[in-house]
């Protein structure tokens, strides 16, 4: 197993199935699914096997590959995970995995839906376990052309049309990567000479803290990064791509992109943001502080004036990913060790969500709290899958929202005591809106319009199998992964240190 | 043996119920029995350590100063580090014993109330859980464990008031009690938060030690905010004003649900918390004295709402508000001993009150109105005493278990300030007149509905043991506790060694009795018309009958500034945030359309824009030259 080189088999998983699918005819429908199911059964299990043989008393990058590509750019594909990375493409491998099941009643052009849903998938990866930022960004560029195909031609038209949506959709993706590619680029001319110059983002973090770059380079440039990452992570005003986007996608799309890709966007800002550029993420942090807090009121708010279920967990995680900024923006390892979780968090539950919706939908074709109700008496499994992703969702105890929420609270409290109070009065909120549409949606009379719908079963239980044992097992056990997250963000504690008057650990007496 | 082997093993007590709810959500729930029988059967598990660990704790000398702790870690970040365990000391081990004995009785009563019922197996596994979560919060060596557990019982309670989903009334009545003790956990997060960052720990023992310390370096400035914070939780959980609204809507659940979360479970974890948290809140007075006047408050402002209510469950559910008001107020007169004394008994006569109201209703047909009862002592003779005994105990009648515990509550108050006491005998005054009302119009007089009267019949066995059990616990619960020194175990700082207050105790007694005299002038003998008495209080009756409006006004105040605001926001975020995007795009694309024309296919055109171009370029080419040739000429 020593040179078993498990994340680019990890990464090629998806995109051998995508080659194959390609020689398979389309009639055979059920072999299309099949394939695409064990390739990223095939991953999911590999990750799994990372992140409990990860050594954590080491710590760092480890399953590390790394082959010289480019020579002239410095461009290494070199591939390695940490305790921040690794949590997320263990996400990413979770939700891959779900959405192929999620889809299996697609029946236009399903072998080309699982094509792109393989390269999709397959760019997502990439971008979690690239070491360069070369192949970072090439992932990234992946990951938006499959989207737009995508959701134009098996999309769904509601408020928007799907056409809107998708376009929306490209074109934030696309703005936000074209600021971080100028961000990049100024980091990668200015880091080192000519001759000298790599894409390597342990090789940027360490000249950067070498002091290679000025204070004034350092906050134009995580300006421009937060432009990119932060629409990403639909930070506002950059946020009204979300709901739309999520409501025009297919099921597949939505879990995916709710889940896993828009935490790119913290990711990044963790990886990039922080690391490289820690005095620009220090000037910035108190607006981004503000705006998360934007983020949790002003969308938790919105969520409880909508009707459309998509549009409802749409600006619920606009709302929830109030707290990874605000977690990042108090800049200490518990805070941040809690927006990382709290990203793994949101998006099990949210692609749980999206799931469940998409089961509904893809039935009834209603998605409104308006025409749905009473569900939980023909389809008491898919019940109890909006239950266990809303009870998550308003953070309780035992699922897996709480204890990233709690972390997050502990260390931006000191921080910013009254943005802090803000963003936990969300807690009320969150459980308003989120019981209003449970209680419509699941409860009530039973309505006979829904007794020719069958409950989940089978493959259509699968998302929810996959995602409820992450939700609840994480919930219990929270220390599976917040050791790991921790691994990872105690690298950042000199860092945090030397940008910050404060002790980065909190909770000391004061 | 056993009882160390119960010590040593007490985490099992809250895990056993957890498991009954494991195994019947995932394998067994679509057959009633067998469901039902796992529940019970962890259950009697669970009770007879729980009397293990009680006998641990007499005969093993733990008191309150030096309990039994055991901890694990659950999980860490930076120095933020919290445990789950188990802390037995007498308040656990009482707090232990009510809660398993309360719910094994409501289980084996449940066995026959919900014969029948499509979701028996689910109904089980949700008491299972429900036990479980409130053991575990029982057990707590933390804040944090607490409010974990805390939140499970919220979540549970959620689950079983809107058990009957197909309602909207009970689903409704679901999501406000959920949402309402939210409200209160948002006040507790946050005082949690504060103890983590100002002390480092969460932990009772170590907040024990360090408490007294941070007092004398610091004041009590901070203190103060941070007790008031954590008591908003309990104001939520237990039902106290303004945040009351919740429990009597509770009793749209099955009404085994309402005996537990009326009695043992839910409600009495806020006084519990308060009490846990005693070496804090009794560092800062300021906090006890709002602790003291919200329970005061809430007692006589629930039981003037109890006055007027028409239907049996409501009226329990107001005095229960009005009971967790009197725990409170000795919690705030600091009287520790009298609040848990009478959350004990409490436990055991509101039990058996919403057994037997339960008991009632399946006999008239879910009936919930008194006034269309009547008569039916003849019917429900054992229901008929049960109720008798509980409504003797809650008014306080020696020698029933409501008179010890209600005396000692009245004694602490009297203590410390006359208003108070005057209030909490304002208020068992009431209480003996609205429980008695109940109880006549239900059983006494002639049956109002033939008809109904003729279908009621006495309750069936399974459902008769727990009553009876719970009968001689309210009968003697109160005389034990009184006898047996309850008060050298469960206390806070040193034992009180009174003795009974006979001034106090004769006085309520008196009164209690006078009470029950003018309910049965009126309900009974009808000496006096009750409509007429109604009609002559004018707005205070209209006032208590429509519960204060409170539920209107909050009604109102969310639609306002809940709704209203999301409605706005939602606006501005389709019509301001997103219009400047459309805008934007809307600009490139009339840009294009501007420009598009150009793009026509006429090679003429092109060649027109290209000489157009090549002219421009020129003359600036030549404009440029001469301006160098000028520089250069003016250089040489």
């Amino acid at each position: 197993m020593e040179n078993f080189p498990l994340l680019t088999t990890v990464l090629l998983a998806p995109v051998s199935a995508a080659l194959l699918l390609c020689f398979v005819s389309s009639k055979s429908v059920q072999s299309v699914r099949v394939i695409c199911a064990a390739a990223m059964t095939v991953a999911l299990a590999l990750t799994v096997y990372a992140f409990f043989s990860y050594d954590m008393s080491v710590g760092g990058m480890q399953f590390v590959e790394d082959v010289p590509w480019i020579r002239d750019l410095g461009v290494h594909y070199a591939l390695g995970v940490d305790g921040i990375s690794l949590p997320m493409l263990l996400l990413t491998e979770l939700i891959g995995l779900a959405a192929v099941f999620s889809s299996w009643g697609i029946t236009e052009r399903p072998k080309e839906f699982y094509i792109l849903l393989m390269i999709l998938i397959a760019g997502v990866t990439g971008t979690f376990i690239a070491r360069d930022l070369f192949i970072f960004l090439l992932c990234y560029e992946v990951v938006v052309i499959p989207i737009y195909i995508m959701v134009i031609i098996w999309g769904s038209t509601k408020r928007v049309s799907k056409e809107y949506a998708g376009m929306k959709l490209t074109i934030y993706l696309l703005m936000g990567s074209a600021f971080m590619l100028v961000g990049v680029v100024a980091l990668y001319l200015t880091a080192f000479p000519e001759g000298a110059r790599t894409f390597d983002m342990q090789a940027l973090a360490a000249a950067a803290a070498g002091g290679c770059f000025s204070e004034e380079f350092q906050i134009f440039a995580f300006f421009l990064l937060l432009l990119g990452f932060g629409s990403l992570l639909s930070m506002f005003p950059f946020h009204s791509w979300s709901p739309d986007g999520y409501a025009g996608a297919p099921t597949a799309v939505s879990m995916i992109h709710a889940g896993v890709l828009k935490k790119i966007g913290g990711y990044g800002l963790i990886r990039l943001g922080l690391l490289v550029l820690p005095l620009g993420a220090k000037f910035w942090a108190p607006l981004i502080a503000a705006l998360a807090i934007i983020n949790v009121m002003y969308a938790a708010y919105i969520a409880l004036a909508q009707h459309d279920l998509k549009y409802v967990i749409g600006y619920s995680s606009v709302s929830h990913m109030g707290y990874v900024l605000l977690g990042f923006a108090a800049l200490n390892v518990v805070s941040v060790s809690g927006a990382v979780a709290n990203m793994v968090a949101h998006g099990v539950m949210s692609a749980l969500f999206f799931a469940m919706i998409g089961y509904v939908y893809e039935r009834t074709h209603m998605r409104s709290v308006r025409e749905l109700r009473g569900l939980a008496h023909q389809m008491p499994r898919v019940a109890t899958g909006f239950m266990l992703a809303g009870m998550a969702s308003l953070g309780l105890p035992g699922l897996i929202g709480f204890m990233p929420e709690f972390t997050i609270f502990v260390g931006s409290f000191g921080v910013y005591p009254v943005l802090a109070v803000l963003a936990i009065s969300g807690i009320i909120f969150t459980a308003l809106y989120t019981l209003r549409v449970l209680a419509k949606v699941l409860f009530g009379p039973r309505d006979s319009r829904f007794d020719y719908f069958e409950d989940a079963r089978g493959v259509a239980m699968m998302p929810l199998i996959i995602l409820g044992i992450a939700l609840v097992g994480f919930g219990i056990f929270p220390q599976l992964l917040m050791g790991m997250v921790g691994s990872g963000t105690e690298q950042l504690m000199p860092l945090l240190e030397r940008i910050t008057d404060a002790p980065a650990f909190l909770g000391g007496v004061r | 043996m056993f009882n160390e082997f119960a010590l040593e093993h007490a985490w099992l007590i809250p895990l056993l119920p957890v498991t009954a709810f494991v195994v019947i959500g995932m394998l067994t729930r679509s057959y009633g029995k067998l469901s039902a029988a796992i529940a019970v059967s962890m259950s009697i598990v669970s009770f007879l350590l729980a009397v293990g660990v009680a006998l641990a704790v007499v005969s093993g000398n733990i008191t309150v100063e030096a309990p039994f702790v055991q901890r694990a870690s659950w999980f860490h970040i930076g120095s933020v580090n919290i445990s789950m365990g188990v802390l037995i000391d007498p308040l656990t081990a009482m707090m232990l014993m009510v809660v398993t004995t309360v719910s094994l009785l409501v289980q084996i009563y449940s066995c026959g109330y919900m014969e029948g019922d499509a979701g028996y197996g689910r109904f089980f596994a949700f008491l299972s859980l429900f036990a479980g979560s409130m053991l575990g919060l029982v057990i707590a060596v933390n804040f944090l464990q607490m409010y974990v557990f805390w939140e499970l019982v919220g979540l549970c309670s959620y689950l079983l008031i809107g058990f009957y989903y197909y309602r909207v009334s009970a689903r409704e009545a679901a999501k406000k009690a959920f949402m309402t003790t939210r409200v209160g956990d948002f006040g507790l997060l946050l005082g949690i938060l504060l103890l983590q960052l100002t002390f480092g720990t969460l932990d009772f023992q170590e907040l024990q030690a360090v408490v007294p310390a941070y007092v004398v370096q610091c004041g009590t400035g901070f203190l103060t905010l941070i007790a008031m914070l954590l008591f908003v939780g309990p104001i939520g959980k237990s039902g106290q004003f303004p945040l009351h609204v919740w429990l009597p809507d509770a009793m749209e659940g099955p009404t085994p649900v309402s005996a537990l979360i009326h009695a043992a479970t839910m409600v009495v974890a806020g006084v519990y918390l308060v009490g846990r948290a005693m070496f804090l809140f009794a560092e800062v007075p300021l906090v006890m004295n709002i602790i003291a006047w919200v329970g005061g408050f809430t007692a006589i402002f629930a039981a003037s709402i109890a006055i007027t209510q028409r239907q049996i469950k409501r009226i329990l559910a107001y005095s229960t508000v009005s009971q967790l008001g009197y725990m409170m107020l000795a919690l705030g007169v600091g009287s520790l001993t009298s609040s848990f004394f009478h959350l004990m008994t409490h436990a055991f006569f509101k039990a058996m009150l919403f057994l037997s109201a339960g008991a009632v209703m399946h006999a008239m047909a879910d009936e919930a109105d008194i006034f269309r009862m009547g008569g039916l002592r003849k019917k429900m003779p054992v229901t008929f005493a049960a109720m008798t005994i509980g409504v003797l105990a809650i008014a306080g009648i020696p020698p029933f278990a409501g008179f010890f515990s209600k005396d000692e509550i009245l004694a602490a108050a009297a203590g410390v300030s006359t208003p108070l006491y005057v209030l909490a005998v304002v208020t068992a005054f009431m209480t003996a007149f609205y429980m008695a009302r109940l109880l006549f119009v239900t059983f006494m007089g002639e049956p109002a509905s033939r008809e109904a009267y003729d279908h009621a019949h006495e309750v069936g066995w399974f459902m008769r043991m727990p009553l009876l059990v719970l009968a001689v616990l309210s009968v003697f619960s109160g005389l034990w506790g009184h006898l047996f020194g309850f008060g050298e175990w469960v206390r806070f700082g040193a034992a009180s060694h009174e003795g009974i207050d006979w001034a106090i105790a004769g006085s309520s007694t008196v009164l209690a009795v006078l009470a029950m005299g003018i309910a049965w002038k009126v309900y009974v003998a009808k000496s006096w018309d009750a409509d007429e008495i109604a009609t002559r209080c004018g707005i205070l009756y209209q006032l208590s009958f429509h519960k204060f409006y409170i539920d209107e006004i909050y009604a109102a105040l969310i639609k306002v500034f809940v709704d209203g605001i999301a409605r706005v926001l939602y606006w501005l975020d389709v019509y301001i945030v997103d219009g400047i995007v459309n805008g934007l795009s809307g600009i490139v694309r009339l840009a294009s359309d501007w420009l598009s024309p150009a793009e026509n296919g006429q090679a003429q055109s092109y060649a027109g824009v290209y000489l157009c171009g090549v002219i421009i370029l020129l003359a600036y080419g030549v404009y440029f030259a001469a301006k160098i040739m000028a520089m250069l000429g003016g250089a040489f």
